[in-house]
């Protein structure tokens, strides 16, 4: 099996539809297979093991994702926003590589690996050609995206053809999208919806629609002139539109007839309010992970609005849910023994099925009979509908970028003031979380000034980890076996 | 045969994908599918022209046989003579 099939099908069905807008150009699908095919020759010429993509979102990143895959080598999209010393220990993994996009700034941090600009990698993927090529067919690896790191290090997980060729049929039909259909995409390319979004788009035939920076204007203009039929938001995303609208950036988005969420906590107030403002558009909350290749679970537009609509505060807070499961896959809940839970019993989520690889260049994370523990804690309602209730882990999510406390942690005790210190994610309805932080100022030491505990972590991370709230305590609480009670603290900034 | 192969019809254009497979002979038109287009394409037999549709998914009533067509024609899949049928797909909406 291959992905490129996906495009090799759109491009001879419908080769001069238009399956790509980007910066003002129009690509159809017989220019975006020709690009993928010339990309696939230049991938194998250069002998490289991975072909990553440090760039935002644009036809290279269509070009890559299928050119690697015909060239039978794992794409492996890079987080530009990550700083200089996580990506170069990135790069350094991967190769050797083929790294398309920011060539200056891969050749200044890591040697190892070959570089192209976007644009020359472009060029020479078109002038390379449209001959037809057998992919590779076998068990290959399609994608290889590091996770945003819970721990020290960035997991590489893996996304075999399988698992995404089975995602996609299990949840597309095949040139189901009518002429006139476009997709909105502002996810960035190294996230799996970003990549998800493509395959889907293609395989549906819609006119991909790419922004390669979100921007609330820049999108409700792109909507606007497109005539969007599509989009998918992250909840921070959506919440920046509304803002736009209400403070009267002109626009048109009637056309607009579905929008699917995901990749954090939607806040309540956020969606109802959404489904007031767009009385016509279906709302679909999509449930996923990278490791599961995107989707396992969706609300849908019906149960949107029935939720809404409902006196029933059973049928009501399903709002909040994040559905229930694709008929393709299994999914349970279970407790820390293993032992499978019932309705309404809040448990580890576990899934199993094709779409779902579960596996770590490092390792396995499979069960033995081929579950995933995806580590999000949550329960099945008495009807099969979906609730999470946070990370099994302690990941803060701020706007879809999951982000670890220790990293801030360490950076926080590295001042010579700070005892200890804990971060937490703080609800918040712009961004679903943001970062709270409490620190513990070491016996001797003045408190140092919130501003100068933000400037650090400015600093030394980014600015998307810098805590919106800083607040010092005299100890924090630990439980017997020393570990830290992150529940507590977050007590601590609910007050 | 295992998932991934491409095979192609013998009496028409059709090609399919297997997405899973037993052991038995895959057939369009009522001949024998095979990796290489035959030199000579004859025509679907019959009982075994209903055609291919590109984009569906044909499948067998125990659910062996999963087959993805991706160029479609006039004859009809089958394995060893009993016809496939199209797999029955609830729309989902789309999420992503």
């Amino acid at each position: 099996m291959n992905i490129a099939l996906f495009l090799e099908m759109a491009a001879d069905a419908a080769p001069d539809r238009i399956g790509l807008v980007c910066d003002g150009r129009r690509w159809s699908y017989g220019e975006l297979i020709a690009g993928a095919r010339g990309a696939a020759e230049l991938i194998r010429t250069t002998g490289c093991e991975h072909v990553a993509l440090l760039d935002e979102s644009s036809e290279a990143a269509i070009f890559a994702l299928f050119g690697a895959a015909l060239a039978g080598v794992p794409y492996c999209p890079l987080n530009y926003r990550l700083a200089n010393a996580d990506l170069a220990g990135l790069l350094d993994r991967i190769a050797p590589a083929l790294v398309i996009g920011d060539a200056a700034r891969s050749e200044r941090l890591y040697s190892g690996n070959t570089s192209l600009s976007r644009a020359d990698f472009v060029a020479q993927a078109l002038a390379l050609g449209n001959t037809p090529i057998d992919g590779d067919d076998g068990e290959g690896i399609a994608i290889q995206l590091f996770t945003s790191g819970t721990t020290a290090a960035p997991k590489a997980a893996i996304l075999r053809h399988s698992n995404l060729v089975s995602y996609i049929l299990g949840t597309v039909e095949f040139a189901s999208a009518d002429e006139g259909d476009a997709a909105l995409m502002s996810v960035p390319p190294y996230h799996i919806a970003g990549i998800s979004a493509l395959m889907s788009s293609i395989y549906a035939q819609r006119r991909i629609l790419m922004l390669p920076a979100f921007a609330p204007e820049a999108w409700l203009d792109l909507a606007s002139a497109e005539r969007a039929t599509n989009a998918f938001v992250v909840p921070t995303m959506l919440s920046r539109i509304i803002e736009c609208i209400d403070a009267g950036h002109a626009c048109d988005v009637s056309s607009l007839r579905a929008m699917a969420y995901g990749g954090g906590k939607m806040p309540l107030e956020l969606i109802s309010r959404a489904l007031d403002l767009f009385p016509s558009t279906g709302f679909t909350n999509a449930y996923g992970l990278t490791e599961t290749s995107s989707t396992v679970a969706l609300l849908g537009p019906d149960d949107h609005r029935i939720a809404k609509s409902s006196a029933d505060p059973k049928v009501k807070a399903r709002l909040a849910s994040v559905g229930q499961p694709l008929p393709s896959i299994e999914l349970e809940i279970r407790d820390d023994e293993g032992r499978v839970l019932g309705p309404n019993e809040s448990g580890e989520i576990f899934v199993r099925g094709d779409q779902v690889s579960g596996e770590y260049k490092e390792k396995s994370a499979l069960t033995d009979d081929g579950w995933f523990p995806t580590r999000d804690a949550g329960y099945l309602d008495a009807d099969g509908y979906l609730f999470l209730s946070g990370r099994a882990d302690d990941v803060i999510v701020r706007g879809g970028e999951n982000m670890s406390p220790g990293e801030i942690e360490d950076v926080l005790l590295t001042h010579p003031a700070i005892a200890d210190a804990a971060a937490v994610g703080v609800a918040c309805s712009e961004w679903g979380e943001s970062v709270g932080v409490a620190v513990v100022v070491r016996e001797g030491h003045e408190a140092p000034a919130a501003a100068e505990l933000k400037e650090l972590i400015r600093a030394r991370l980014r600015s998307s980890r810098v805590p919106d709230t800083v607040l010092f305590a005299a100890s924090l609480p630990y439980n017997e076996m020393g570990k830290l009670l992150r529940r507590e603290i977050k007590l601590l900034f609910a007050a | 045969m295992k998932p991934g192969t491409k095979l192609k019809s013998a009496t028409c254009d059709s090609e399919v994908m297997i997405i899973r497979c037993g052991k038995g002979q895959i057939e369009c038109g009522g001949a024998a599918m095979t990796a290489e287009k035959s030199a000579e394409v004859g025509s679907p037999s019959e009982d075994h022209a209903g055609g291919t549709l590109m984009g569906k998914r044909y499948v067998d009533a125990d659910g062996t046989y999963e087959l993805l067509c991706v160029k479609s024609g006039k004859g009809s899949l089958s394995v060893d003579g009993v016809a496939l049928s199209i797999k029955d797909a609830k729309p989902l909406p789309a999420s992503d």
